[in-house]
């Protein structure tokens, strides 16, 4: 059985109670996207063991049981890594003592070295630092360093990045990137911002009010009206893209998504590699036939799968191109003048400089 | 200085240095355990350690005799198990010291441990640290400051107890004739010359460790605002 099994009923205060019945790939990084205070950090500790689930909670890890209704297994024997918002890190060790405390008290088993470490989480020249002379970015690398040596089998990572600034948060980010592409490590990762969710993650379970909503692929979710996700503010479309080639001249870049073409700014990845775009709803406007004038580039043929049905003055539109997904927000009266109707092919206008370029998609 | 003035300061070194380990020995679990816990017994029990406080020590140096008559279930354990008697012997001024200065180890070990923060031993555990390695590796040294100042505490309170030592130790040069009675003692007997330098030598034990204590406390605190 593999994956991580989970059935778990945890109360808490003021009548707020954690019940979710599911089970999560052990593959690839799954974030746990909702509001503060839908059980988000009581989860993941329920997983490590740090609050105890109540009994009859199942907690399963592949084919290794950390709580059944028999026994439960304490946090120092579950070889968890944890990062948590505030880093933790302890005050009376230096940056190499701090790794050094995960690397003596870990299994035998083991097998990712300081040097591999540091090289991904550029401590270099963090080593003999004191903790308190870190940045918050700072620390935060050295606590995902320090979780990484214990040579957990699930890292779970609770808003590591909520305290950092934008500059910190991308290396981060980044950092946590090839992390996932370098080591088989199945990660959980807490966020409340869909746009870390959406640069890092490959599954999404929503959760709400202690209660699991909606569970799948990043992709898919995103781009499904029926999800809480598609009604933000900030609601986007994440898709794959591959980079085709640069365009020195004009300082554009040419990315190819399912066979069509999308002109972005400028990039600094090499030709060929495959990278996921984000494309918000607000930016994306149709129309029934192509503009021939237009100051907007990148205008794609797409066919309308969905129309969310609703009285208010803006609806959502689900635009298929190629296999993948867009979303549109346009008026209501735009939608009856236009008289959508599913299945019509149609155009959708991208304004280029919505089309931000993120991530690295793990193959 | 007589031989039974050093007598005396040998004796009163050995009692506080016995008392002082014993007490770290028996506070350090104690503070633990009364800094993680809420509820009523452990406010009781923190009350009772709390009490040599405020109780003249004749009154505690009072009961522990009771406790330490030959005629008690202690006294006579005590009589069987080393053949001698409690009251009024080296053993019953350590007992009675351990208990007489035990606030004043156990609370700088409370305060100290309810300061380390929940969240780093939780950290630690999932770092692989059993309980007593997150002691032994995060709340030893974090309060490190802590166990110097109790360790200082208990050893100058217990060279400087009076009452309790002499109700149950009685005045028996070399056995339990500590500096506090031996200076009572040339006090009642109008040797004042030695009454002097007794006296003098506590004052400036005392005020010395007290000196080296708070000074520490001041260095840090600047360098901490700096």
């Amino acid at each position: 059985m593999s994956g991580l099994t989970l059935n778990i009923i945890c109360g808490g205060n003021k009548g707020f109670s954690l019940e979710l019945d599911c089970k999560v790939s052990a593959i690839g990084i799954t974030a746990i996207y909702g509001p503060s205070g839908s059980g988000k950090s009581t989860l993941l500790d329920c997983i490590a063991g740090l609050r105890q689930a109540e009994p009859g909670s199942v907690i399963r890890l592949n084919n290794e049981t950390w709580q059944d209704a028999s026994f439960t297994t304490p946090v120092w024997q579950r070889h968890i890594g944890y990062v948590f918002q505030d880093a933790r890190l302890f005050p009376h060790l230096n940056v190499q003592q701090n790794l050094d405390y995960a690397l003596t008290r870990r299994p035998r088993s083991g097998n990712i070295h300081l040097n591999q470490v540091v090289t991904w989480l550029e401590l270099d020249d963090l080593l003999s630092r004191s903790t308190d002379t870190l940045s918050a970015g700072q620390k935060q690398r050295v606590a995902i360093g320090r979780a990484l040596l214990s040579a957990p089998r699930l890292l779970l990572l609770d808003e590591p990045l909520a305290n950092l600034d934008h500059a910190a948060r991308q290396h981060c980010l980044r950092c946590l990137q090839r992390l996932s592409q370098e080591l088989q490590l199945p990660m959980l990762y807490v966020s409340h911002d869909i746009e870390e969710v959406s640069q890092l993650a490959d599954h999404l379970l929503l959760l709400e009010q202690g209660r699991l909503v909606e569970q799948g692929s990043l992709l898919t979710l995103c781009s499904r009206l029926d999800t809480r996700l598609s009604h933000e503010e900030q609601a986007a479309a994440i898709l794959t893209a591959r980079v085709a080639q640069h365009d020195a001249e004009y300082g554009l870049s040419e990315l190819t998504v399912d066979g069509h073409t999308l002109l972005v700014n400028h990039l600094p990845h090499a030709v060929g590699q495959s990278r996921r775009i984000r494309i918000p709803a607000r930016d994306v406007s149709v129309c029934r036939h192509r503009p021939l004038d237009s100051s907007i580039l990148n205008i794609l043929p797409v066919s309308v799968v969905e129309i969310e049905d609703t009285n208010a003055a803006r609806l959502l539109v689900r635009l298929s191109l190629g296999s993948q997904y867009l979303l549109a927000r346009i008026t209501r009266k735009s939608c009856v003048e236009l008289e959508l109707c599913i299945g019509d092919n149609i155009y959708a206008q991208i304004k280029s400089a919505a089309l931000l370029m993120e991530t690295t998609d793990p193959a | 200085m007589s031989n039974a003035e050093l007598d005396a300061i040998y004796l009163t070194i050995a009692l506080a240095s016995i008392t002082t380990v014993l007490l770290l020995i028996l506070g350090t679990p104690l503070a633990w355990w009364l800094s993680r816990r809420r509820g009523n017994v452990p406010a009781l029990l923190e009350a009772v350690v709390a009490m040599p406080l405020i109780l003249p020590p004749t009154v505690l140096g009072f009961y522990l005799l009771l406790l330490f008559a030959p005629n008690t279930f202690l006294g006579r354990f005590w009589q069987e198990l080393t053949g001698s008697q409690l009251a009024f012997s080296f053993s019953a001024l350590v007992i009675g010291s351990v208990i007489y200065s035990l606030p004043f180890v156990v609370q700088p070990l409370q305060t100290a441990f309810e300061r380390i923060p929940q969240n780093l031993l939780q950290a630690a555990a999932t770092l692989g640290a059993r309980p007593l390695d997150q002691f032994r590796s995060l709340v030893l040294p974090l309060s490190r400051r802590s166990f110097i100042t109790a360790a200082s505490l208990g050893f100058a309170h217990t060279v400087g107890e009076f009452g309790v030592v002499l109700m149950i130790g009685g005045n028996i040069p070399g056995e339990t004739q500590v500096l506090s009675i031996a200076l009572y003692d040339s006090v009642e007997s109008l040797r004042f010359t030695e009454a002097h330098r007794l006296a003098g030598a506590l004052v400036v034990f005392s005020l010395g460790l007290l000196f080296l204590l708070y000074r520490r406390d001041r260095q840090s605190s600047w360098r901490v605002r700096a």
